[in-house]
């Protein structure tokens, strides 16, 4: 087979696009196709993935040293200013556009399944085509801008998919609730790129990161100023505190969606922006500093929160964020392949866990349906003893929650592992980062407590679904069933990416991420410690995990659960991490009603109603009108009057001229 | 000469002209008033012509053709106005009162 030229990389996001215009169109003109809409949404997807997988074979076959960067036409032209439309294909950016488009094809093949009978079918496919173009475009944009279209385009797509069913209101509000947190981010994201073009004078990323270092005093204020800004970009789009709470909430949206969006792709391009911009954070000790410790407080933060949610999905979407904690304390270590590993193996498990889910509720869901009742197909106390009936996802969010959990040999456990490690070993330079690993171990051990506590209470004990509803429960479409197992596998062999040496591996993504990393990784280089330390730290881990999983095993009792329509409402401290720490009550007391008071008393019903209302709209009419009062007095319909103004008028000019 | 005399009563009659249409309230009359207006302009310019050449006796003749242009359609107003209203009081004539 030709080589085809590298150049077509365009290709790679256009499909997706195709796609999205197609379903588009079917879901104007013709809703009720579902063939047609299936054959274009998975079809463009997989074609998707296979240019991308040719791509990545090519590249990795010209052992590029240096991003191949293609310019396709300009796009802004003003004054200093040149942004060209340009994609850049790196190591980083292939394993990302593999992950998107790979994770995403397996994706779209389930929501076949789960979204059949679904009036929206159409819409939803062309939401969900156009999402993974965005992506593409965040991960292969060449510049700072180009980056941002996508990073805007998947907060649109996020919105409009949270809000799917925007029938009702909740499902509506979690929309907004998750694009405006995500503006909040965004601002500081381009803050950091005014600031990034003010000193700089270029916006390519090639340009910004050869010129960096000379430009930027190291560890100054400015580049300080960038990366936390950077970083709040991070925060929003990747769900870190402060700006996480969007998250839990955007399981609102269809589970495949949360799959796909929230969990596999669209969280993790802060984690992305972060290794990009490897160069500015290794410039800056604060901002990278920040980054890994906001990582880790998130990752305990949000895992003590999982310990009490009972909605399924919930739970793993708080697992999601501390997920993504820990990928923040990877890259902010600077260890950004141990980063985009952990991104990697997440974006298997997490989504494994989630299409998993997807295949219970869907399960659960059908039972209610065929009853007609209106229990909650999503709370946990209605489920137990899923395992009788759905088999096989059982064991697969089994495989996963091990993996999670960090259990060798599966994937999580070699990423999860080598980010503790990283963080370990800067501590010996940087004692902060002493913190930061014990927070990650503690987060390590929640994880593992509370997903096992998802899984009894899920899968096993006795069923609590109800007499009529349980002989409807059954397994998924083998159209939901094939992507878990593919996933499955994933989870199982993904940590063969990047086996450190430490176990006999060659760190096959490390070394391939070397070209992009190694000017960052030469400005701070990463510590090193004695194998032994490493072992140590690697039985450590293990053993949390299993403390975890043990300890879930030993103090929780799926027998005792009751129903969720019976449950007694929590008390003590399991009240506090049931309601989220009240930290949306708190956003709500200190920022949304503060700025709604505002916007109705002053704003509304004074800088509107009376500024701009009364005194300019009314003011203007009024003295208009007043104006018109006095002219129309001179009109008096007489001529005689007129005359005399007349003659009036000419000895004033006469006197004028005269004198 | 006669230069100052007739520009004296040159000024005299122009008043007489003005004075005529600011105060009287027939439009007839007023309409005669611009006449005498138009030929106290006139005596000005033949008096004046004298001493600055014949151009201003020249000046006379336009001015007087269009003074007889003038009468023609001022009188057909006149005409049409009174047909319509009965009266030439400009008093009476206010339609387009603001």
């Amino acid at each position: 087979m030709p080589a085809l030229p590298l150049s077509m990389i365009w290709v790679v996001p256009a499909l997706p696009l195709l796609g999205f215009l197609l379903n588009g169109a079917l879901a104007l003109a013709r809703p009720g196709a579902k063939r047609a809409v299936s054959i274009v949404g998975v079809g463009t997807l997989v074609l998707a993935f296979a240019a991308a997988a040719l791509a990545v074979v090519e590249f990795g076959a010209q052992h590029a040293t240096a991003p191949l960067v293609y310019r396709y036409w300009d796009w802004i032209l003003a004054g200093e200013l040149q942004v060209p439309f340009a994609l850049q294909l790196d190591q980083l950016s292939a394993v990302m556009i593999l992950i998107v488009t790979g994770v995403g094809a397996l994706i779209h093949v389930f929501s076949v399944g789960y979204m059949h009978d679904d009036p929206g079918y159409a819409r939803y496919f062309a939401y969900l085509n156009l999402f993974v173009f965005f992506m593409l475009t965040l991960v292969l944009g060449a510049s700072f801008p180009v980056m941002f279209v996508g990073w805007e385009g998947v907060g649109l797509c996020s919105y409009l998919l949270i809000g799917f069913w925007f029938n009702e209101k909740i499902n509506a509000d979690a929309g907004k609730k998750a694009f405006i947190v995500n503006r909040i981010g965004d601002f500081g994201f381009l803050i950091a790129m005014f600031l990034i073009f003010w000193r700089v004078g270029s916006l390519d990323f090639a340009t910004v990161f050869a010129k960096a270092p000379a430009a930027f005093a190291p560890a100054g204020a400015l580049i300080t100023a960038i990366t936390l800004f950077l970083f709040l970009g991070c925060t929003g789009k990747s769900a870190q505190i402060p700006l996480y709470t969007w998250l839990p909430d955007a399981m609102q949206g269809p589970t495949p969606v949360s799959a796909l969006i929230h969990a596999a792709t669209m969280v993790t391009a802060g984690v992305y922006l972060v290794a990009r911009c490897g160069v500015l954070f290794a410039l800056s000790p604060i901002g990278s500093a920040t980054v890994a410790g906001v990582g880790a407080l998130t990752a305990l933060f949000a895992a003590t929160i999982a310990l009490k949610q009972w909605d399924i999905k919930r739970v793993l979407a708080y697992s999601t964020v501390s997920q993504l904690g820990y990928m923040f304390v990877g890259v902010g270590t600077g260890a950004y392949a141990a980063g985009i590993f952990h991104l990697a193996t997440h974006a298997f498990f997490k989504a494994l866990l989630f299409l998993g889910s997807g295949s219970v509720i869907h399960a659960m869901h059908r039972a209610y349906h065929a009853t007609h009742s209106h229990e909650d197909a999503q709370d946990m106390r209605n489920m137990g003893g899923l395992a009788r009936y759905l088999p096989w996802t059982s064991s697969l969010m089994w495989i996963a929650t091990l993996a999670i959990a960090g259990v060798p040999p599966f994937a999580g456990f070699f990423s999860k592992d080598e980010i503790l490690g990283v963080a370990f070993a800067e501590a010996t330079v940087r004692p902060a980062w002493y913190v930061f690993w014990a927070l990650g171990l503690a987060a390590a051990l929640l994880t593992a407590f509370y997903m096992t506590r998802l899984m009894l209470y899920t899968f096993h004990g006795p069923n609590r679904t109800g007499e009529r509803e349980r002989e409807h429960l059954h397994e998924a479409p083998w159209s939901m069933t094939g992507p878990l197992l593919v996933l499955g596998a994933l989870t199982v062999a993904g940590g063969a990416l990047n086996v450190p040496p430490l176990f006999g591996g060659g760190a096959f993504l490390e070394r391939w991420l070397e070209p992009v990393t190694g000017v960052a990784t030469r400005l701070s280089p990463l510590v090193e410690v004695p194998h032994a330390t490493e072992w140590a730290l690697v039985v450590g881990a293990v053993l949390v995990a299993t403390l975890g999983i043990a300890g879930a095993l030993r103090l929780l009792r799926p027998e005792t659960l009751v129903p969720a329509r019976l449950a007694p409402p929590e008390s003590g401290f399991g009240r506090i991490l049931w309601k989220k720490w009240y930290v949306d009550e708190l956003y709500d007391a200190v920022f949304v009603r503060p700025i709604m008071w505002v916007s109705r008393e002053v704003l509304w019903k004074i800088v509107d109603v009376r500024i701009v209302d009364g005194l300019l709209v009314d003011g203007t009419a009024v003295v208009t009108r007043a104006l018109g009062w006095i002219g129309s007095r001179l009109q008096t319909g007489e001529v005689g009057v007129y005359v005399v103004g007349f003659v009036v008028g000419v000895i004033v000019v006469l006197v004028a001229a005269l004198r | 000469m006669l230069l100052a005399p007739a520009l004296l009563v040159s000024a005299v009659l122009f008043t007489f002209g003005v004075a005529g249409v600011l105060l009287r309230r027939n439009a007839i009359v007023i309409f005669m008033c611009v006449e005498i207006m138009l030929n106290a302009v006139n005596l000005t310019f033949v008096a004046l012509a004298q001493q600055l050449g014949v151009a201003g006796q020249i000046f006379v003749f336009f001015v007087m053709a269009v003074a007889a242009a003038e009468a023609a359609v001022g009188l057909a107003i006149l005409l049409a106005i009174f047909r319509h209203r009965q009266t030439l009081n400009l008093q009476n004539i206010n339609l387009l009162k603001g």
